[in-house]
């Protein structure tokens, strides 16, 4: 299955934590081919998992079974050969260096020369538009921003792969669309393979190419839902009946996946996420 | 002028104490074995340039014992930490050791000190302070090192970063307030250190033994200016350190203050 296309090839992969003596299941039997380009989102509600298949894709935590291959390699070697930048919820800045020296860190340890440190970062600052803030101290600038100081960072050594963990999950919804368009804006210059772990459903339709559906306990992919939307999306897009269908149909596909026993809840939640979105 | 506002009422309540201490050693006519007043202390300090207790060529030698021994302590405490936050292993040994021996009264020793390294050598006071100033300075650091957030950690991870670049890039600047805290600590207790260290014994000229033979020749005024003198050090010192984490640390919330855009 592992063609030249393939970024991500994910086979049988389960997840078993331990916890107080007792194994719980995160990840059960997950399958999932991610191709060079696409924009991912992976969706569920809390306790499916998706956050721990991030992490096994950027090999910061191990399967108990199945196989994670990055390009081609297992994720480990992948991690190694620094393949994929990642951006976590929170922006994870040193407040001891400058937006520019945080942007600045991968290549720093990656033993690039000064001089091509000095105009990729730069070159990434101007990418999130915070030229202006290249000295400020991280705590200086608001949550949006410190954001894009780590995607900008996570971007500057050229990695295929990025891997965007509820990256806009803090900020507030008026934001979260401004870095939405901002993140699209990024993909599309770039070609970046992307894999977003979002509770967001407009989130997860307004940017993806494919919607990846899961359910909890244990975690698993229920649906796999193509989102053709056509590109670039936009404040149209947002507005288009398609868009709407989208919606319905990832969150029916959440509703099914948590089965009749617990219908309540979540599913409230993310229908009011939906309609914040819309609105 | 706004900082002069901030330390004003400080500054107020340390001048209505003073006056307040004035007055009731001249109204209650307290004698000056018990309390002598402040004018009478400031007196005795003026007077004693050159009046056979040698205040000030005292308060160089104890300083020098004071800062010997926090250089010691801190250059020991420094390398401890730095070598158990790198074999993660050798913290369940080396940690219960040093808080057993951290609740021991190290001042206890002082007399030993003395006979170990020689009553009238700085050594033996440089040695108390040292062990004074050894724990605070290892347990902070230590700290600083090992409570590193877990997502920077992570990130560090992804980019492929062994230990010495996590060291480097992370732990290190993560540690620098740690660090810097036990250091203000650690002055203070360098200063005991050397003053109670002279206490049990060594060379006249030295501020410890000002204030015993001030005491023991009922000169309380000497006394009290002697350690009026120690007190002045310790919060030079204390104000050095305080520079110090402005010019290492701006970025820290304890430094920064308000300021945010």
């Amino acid at each position: 299955m592992t063609g030249p296309e393939s970024v991500v090839h994910l086979s049988h992969v389960n997840k078993t934590f331990e916890t107080a003596g007792a194994a719980t299941v995160a990840l059960s039997d997950i399958s999932l081919d991610i191709r060079r380009g696409e924009f991912v989102s992976l969706i569920g509600p809390s306790g499916c998992g998706k956050s721990t298949l991030l992490r096994l894709i950027g090999d910061l935590t191990e399967p108990s079974a199945g196989a994670v291959q990055v390009n081609g390699k297992p994720a480990t070697q992948a991690r190694l050969d620094r393949d994929y930048g990642m951006v976590f919820q929170a922006p994870v800045l040193f407040d001891w260096r400058t937006v520019a020296e945080n942007v600045r860190l991968p290549l720093e340890l990656f033993g690039q020369d000064k001089d091509t440190q000095a105009s990729r970062t730069a070159e990434m600052l101007e990418l999130v538009d915070l030229t202006d803030f290249a000295r400020y101290r991280p705590y200086e600038l608001s949550g949006g921003m410190q954001q894009r100081v780590a995607i900008a960072r996570a971007l500057a050594f050229s990695p295929l792969l990025l891997l965007m963990d509820e990256p806009f999950g803090a900020l507030d919804e008026m934001t979260r669309e401004r870095m939405n368009s901002e993140v699209l804006n990024i993909w599309q210059q770039t070609g970046i393979t992307v894999v977003f772990v979002t509770h967001s459903i407009p989130e997860a339709v307004f940017l993806s190419t494919r919607v990846v559906v899961m359910s909890a306990r244990p975690g698993r992919i229920t649906k796999l839902v193509e989102v053709d939307l056509p590109q670039p999306r936009g404040l149209a897009t947002r507005e288009s009946s398609r868009y709407f269908n989208l919606i319905t149909e990832v969150r029916e596909a959440l509703r099914a996946g948590e089965g009749p026993a617990s219908d309540a809840g979540l599913s409230s939640v993310e229908r009011t996420a939906a309609e914040g979105g819309i609105g | 002028m706004r900082r002069l506002r901030q330390y004003l009422p400080a500054l107020v309540i340390l001048i209505s104490m003073l006056v307040g201490w004035e007055l009731a050693v001249r109204v209650l006519n307290v004698k000056a074995f018990i309390l002598p007043a402040p004018t009478s202390i400031w007196a005795a300090l003026i007077a004693n340039w050159n009046d056979g207790y040698f205040i000030f060529p005292s308060a160089r030698v104890t300083l020098i014992e004071a800062l010997g021994g926090l250089a010691i302590g801190t250059g020991l405490g420094v390398v401890t930490a730095v070598v158990v936050s790198r074999f993660p292993r050798s913290r369940d040994t080396v940690l219960p050791l040093a808080v057993a021996v951290n609740a021991v009264p190290i001042i206890a020793f002082a007399p030993l000190a003395n006979s170990w390294f020689g009553t009238l050598s700085p050594f033996s006071k440089m040695a108390i302070a040292a062990a004074l100033v050894f724990f605070p300075i290892m347990i902070n650091l230590l700290r600083g090192l090992t409570q590193v957030d877990s997502s920077a950690l992570e990130l560090m991870r992804s980019y492929a970063a062994g230990p010495t670049a996590v060291t480097a890039k992370l732990r290190v600047p993560n540690a620098l307030p740690y660090f810097l805290t036990g250091l203000k600590i650690a002055t203070t207790l360098s200063l005991i250190g050397a003053v109670v260290g002279e206490y049990f014994g060594g060379l006249t000229e030295t501020l410890g033994r000002v204030v015993v033979a001030g005491a023991s020749a009922l000169r309380f005024d000497i006394t009290w200016s002697a350690i009026l003198v120690v007190s002045v050090m310790g919060i030079v010192l204390y104000l050095l350190v305080m520079l110090l984490e402005r010019a290492l640390i701006p970025w820290h919330p304890s430094v920064r203050g308000e300021r945010r855009a």
